[in-house]
């Protein structure tokens, strides 16, 4: 696998310059690719996640915000203003800092979420060779990247000096603490089975055998495990304690307004997409095709198959992925905390456990 | 470039270290602990040892870090905090402190330090795991049978009786 950065610094040494001026303009560009990817990530999901919240709902400003005059009808295009609206709302908000917040820390907090989803990006592969930089460690440098927001979110609900925030904080802390174990043990899996922590190499090795969520029973329940741990760990209903509106006002970002708490926004979009790519690379075959599985389809259909398609195959499970999540989020309540770490701590950990051990017998066994 | 680049993380592990311990706010002193022990992260990479970077920060930042903030949050009196309001001891506080800091120094200069030029590695994750689990056997079984303990003691405090 070759990464965007080493293909940008081979094409700029064509032109003589110097690695000390190659360096920063390609960390550049690869930090302003992965912004943009952000953004307009934001900006499709929060479009998406309204109008699912429409349709199933029965919600009416979703389906009618117009643009320029233009309504779109009732179904598919109706309420396209809502993002744009969304958008320009956050911007002109006003933004407050309260008076015996620690302002310095409350500053800084949505900038370590930012951050920490920012940083989980640069390993991530959106196709075989669409990728910021390629790591050896690929997998294991995403779940390390991705347990940084967590003190952002304390830090958030702390300094906001605030009983909801701080409670939501505290619940926050509690609840991806206890996930990222259910996340690690079934991750771990696949690493057990495919011997390598690379993703390329996870990809090539369910290319060689089978998606890996068909691999055995045991690696099916990972797969769900894994997914149903990724929800809590994003912080969505059922699994938002930690904001729960209808307790906490807002838990950790109560007290947050304007670009700052866009911020927060961005980050949870962004980690949607990363958990949903992440999911489809490892358990469902990131950039191969759904097609190979069933062999039943004529040879022109093939041409569906090819490298060039990974990126649209890869976003498909992603997309996928990400409505089921909000499927989830529009139709179910949420779970009392205890019920929370009952579901991880006595169901989810255990099973990852016995998971582990009978994966590491079915691979002795075949 | 990569001096440059070094020389900065370095700054920023040793500047952040000072303010841990010398800021009056306990919270600002966890908080600057992130960029401490993130930027030592960096320096491992810088010795081409990915893995144990990835480790630096799933272990320190996304664990303990977590655990102290959160430690440090629920207590009272943040601000202002008694630490540094008592003086007794500081002389042998400040004697043991210089001794391990010349001791320090000692190793640094005394020891050779094998200076080569850079190379790309692959990656050190499979010998990392056989010298674990070869040469290393024993120490590993042993740590590990410390953090079980450790674990088991953890949730028996916790219990409520």
């Amino acid at each position: 696998m070759t990464s965007i950065l080493d293909s940008l610094v081979k094409s700029f040494s064509s032109f003589n310059l110097d690695i000390a001026v190659i360096l920063p303009v390609v960390t550049l560009i690869g930090g302003t690719v992965i912004f943009l990817i952000m953004a307009v990530n934001a900006l499709v999901a929060v479009y998406f996640e309204r109008k699912i919240s429409a349709f199933m709902q029965d919600r009416l400003g979703p389906m009618e915000v117009g643009i320029f005059g233009f309504k779109g009808g009732k179904k598919f295009w109706g309420g396209i203003g809502q993002t744009l609206a969304d958008a320009i709302k956050l911007l002109v908000k006003e933004d407050i800092l309260p008076n015996n917040a620690d302002k310095f820390l409350m500053i800084l907090a949505p900038f370590i979420i930012f951050t920490g989803a920012f940083l989980t990006f640069i390993g991530v592969p959106f196709a075989q060779n669409i990728v910021i930089s390629d790591f050896n460690i690929g997998i294991f440098y995403i779940f390390a990247m991705s347990s940084i927001g967590v003190i952002g979110v304390i830090l958030a609900g702390w300094s906001s000096n605030n009983k909801w925030s701080l409670y939501g904080s505290m619940r926050a802390a509690a609840q991806i603490i206890s996930y990222e174990i259910p996340i690690g043990l079934s991750l771990l899996l696949v690493v057990l089975v495919t011997g390598s922590l690379h993703l390329g190499d996870i990809v090539q090795w369910q290319a060689d055998h089978r998606w890996f969520i068909f691999h055995s029973p045991f690696t099916f329940l990972a797969f769900f495990i894994f997914y149903i741990s990724t929800i809590a760990e994003t912080n969505r209903t059922p699994f938002d304690i930690p904001e729960a509106e209808s307790e906490l006002v807002a838990g950790w970002m109560t007290e947050y307004s304007g670009f700052r708490w866009a911020l927060f926004f961005l980050s949870e979009y962004a980690n949607m997409l990363i958990v949903s790519i992440v999911a489809s690379i490892v358990f469902l075959g990131g950039w191969l095709s759904p097609l190979q599985i069933f062999n039943i389809f004529p040879d022109s259909w093939l041409i569906l198959d090819g490298p060039a398609m990974g990126l649209f195959w890869i976003l498909f499970k992603a997309v996928i992925l990400i409505f089921i999540m909000m499927w989830i989020r529009w139709t179910f309540p949420r779970l009392r905390v205890d019920q929370l770490m009952y579901l991880c701590w006595k169901i989810f950990i255990p099973f990852a456990l016995v998971n582990l051990l009978f994966v590491s017998l079915w691979e002795l066994i075949f | 470039m990569a001096e440059n680049l070094f020389i900065i993380i370095a700054a920023l592990v040793i500047a952040s270290a000072f303010w841990v311990v010398f800021s009056p706010n306990l919270i600002h002193s966890a908080v600057s602990l992130i960029f401490t022990l993130f930027s030592t992260a960096g320096l491992y990479i810088f010795l081409y040892a990915d893995f144990i970077a990835a480790t630096q920060v799933v272990i320190y930042v996304g664990g303990i870090l977590v655990l102290i903030i959160f430690g440090v949050m629920l207590t009272n009196s943040i601000d202002t905090p008694s630490i540094a309001a008592s003086s007794k001891n500081q002389f042998i506080g400040g004697m043991g402190a210089l001794t391990i800091f010349v001791i320090q120094v000692a190793v640094i200069f005394n020891t050779p330090w094998h200076i080569g030029t850079e190379q790309s590695r692959d990656s050190t994750v499979a010998s990392i795991g056989n010298l674990l689990l070869n040469e290393y056997l024993l120490p590993f079984e042993i740590i590990s049978i410390l953090l079980l303990a450790a674990l088991m003691g953890a949730a028996l405090l916790s219990r409520r009786t």
